[in-house]
């Protein structure tokens, strides 16, 4: 089961690393779409382990919201691209002073 | 565990290619791996139910939305090399490093025990179970979920909406411009006349003739004019058309040929 989790966690990593390192807004949130499939990984391999479904329950709560944060995250990455005809995320900021 | 290993390399190359390509569309292919991937993974943990959820939502509807978006944002669109903040790229990657080997380091040491299995719980099949949490124990929570869904969308709705900034050009409205522009400019109110009409062929790159003979420019398509392959009307390639049919084509002669 070890291995499991070693392998969600590498996942994971890189996921954090990619939303650091990255520019392109949708590129992020793929990054963050591999954060959230490597936690999933994590619960589901937990509930082999404890011998439950909860774990999978959760996964399966996880991809829901996953679905309805990515609808509304690339609405948001749209209307900014209306408005400034760029995507990288560098260039987002509207909130600054 | 053969499966395992044959897949855990494949996606931490394919996770690590996400950080590496430079064309989203490269990394939206390199998640699609990843996300495949981990669904065998999840058959391969007895969770066949979320196996065909992870194909359907992640890899069917998700990825398709990323793709969907990325074709409306330009797909040439390219990372800028250059960094606002100094270092970032790098403390990234350190910072990154350093908690990856703990966690996993961790997790290494932490995490034992005999791993129980789902024989159980599966018993009377795995999205039985599954249903029994999610209407039982988990129901609220679910409820929830219909309420988040439902924001959601309506949420992506408001976000992507347009306002027209112009009144909308009624057939009412075109009408009465077609019939100013023929007061005024005495521009033909009907219809063009379509390629062909009067002429040899009725190919679409044959102007139409009017009636005495003159050839109609506003019937061809535009695209056709810039390519240069308007015949004029009057080409007398029946012959030749004839003798290409017979086998007599003596190929130095093209049929229309370009003024």
């Amino acid at each position: 089961m070890t291995e499991y989790l070693s392998l969600s966690l590498i996942l994971f990593t890189i996921g954090a690393v990619g939303v650091l390192v990255r520019r392109n807004a949708i590129v992020v949130f793929m990054c963050i779409e591999l954060m959230l499939n490597a936690t999933n990984l994590a619960l589901v391999s937990f509930s082999r382990q404890i011998g439950n479904l909860d774990g999978q329950v959760a996964a399966f709560f996880v991809m829901v919201v996953a679905a309805a944060e990515v609808v509304v995250g690339l609405a948001i990455i749209v209307s900014i691209y209306r408005a400034r005809r760029s995507i990288s995320v560098d260039d987002a900021n509207l909130l600054k002073s | 565990m053969t499966t395992f290993w044959l897949l855990a390399p494949l996606m931490v190359v394919s996770a690590l290619g996400l950080l590496f390509v430079r064309k989203a569309v490269h990394a939206a292919l390199c998640l699609a791996v990843v996300m495949i991937s981990l669904a065998v993974l999840y058959a391969a943990l007895d969770a066949p139910f979320l196996f065909a959820v992870q194909i359907i939502v992640y890899t069917g509807a998700i990825m398709m939305l990323f793709l969907f978006v990325l074709m409306l944002v330009g797909v040439d669109t390219v990372d800028a090399l250059k960094e606002t903040i100094g270092g970032q790229r790098w403390i990234a990657v350190i910072i990154g490093a350093l908690f990856g080997i703990t966690v996993v380091l961790a997790i290494a040491q932490t995490v034992s025990g005999a791993v129980v299995g789902l024989d159980t719980a599966n018993a009377n099949g795995n999205p039985y179970g599954l249903a029994e949490l999610l209407f039982g124990k988990y129901v609220l929570a679910f409820e929830f979920t219909s309420a988040l869904l439902i924001t959601a969308a309506l949420g992506a709705m408001v976000l992507a909406h347009q306002e027209r900034l112009t009144p909308r050009r009624t057939q009412g409205d075109l009408a009465a411009q077609r019939m100013r522009d023929y007061a005024e400019l005495g521009r033909h109110p009907g219809n063009p006349p379509t390629p062909g009409v009067f002429a040899r062929h009725n190919a679409v790159d044959t102007p139409a003739l009017l009636p005495d003979g003159t050839a109609v420019d506003a019937s061809i398509s535009p695209s056709i004019v810039a390519r240069g392959q308007v015949r004029d009307g009057y080409d007398d390639d029946i012959e030749i058309v004839q003798r290409q049919l017979e086998g007599r084509d003596t190929g130095d002669d093209t049929i229309g040929g370009e003024k």
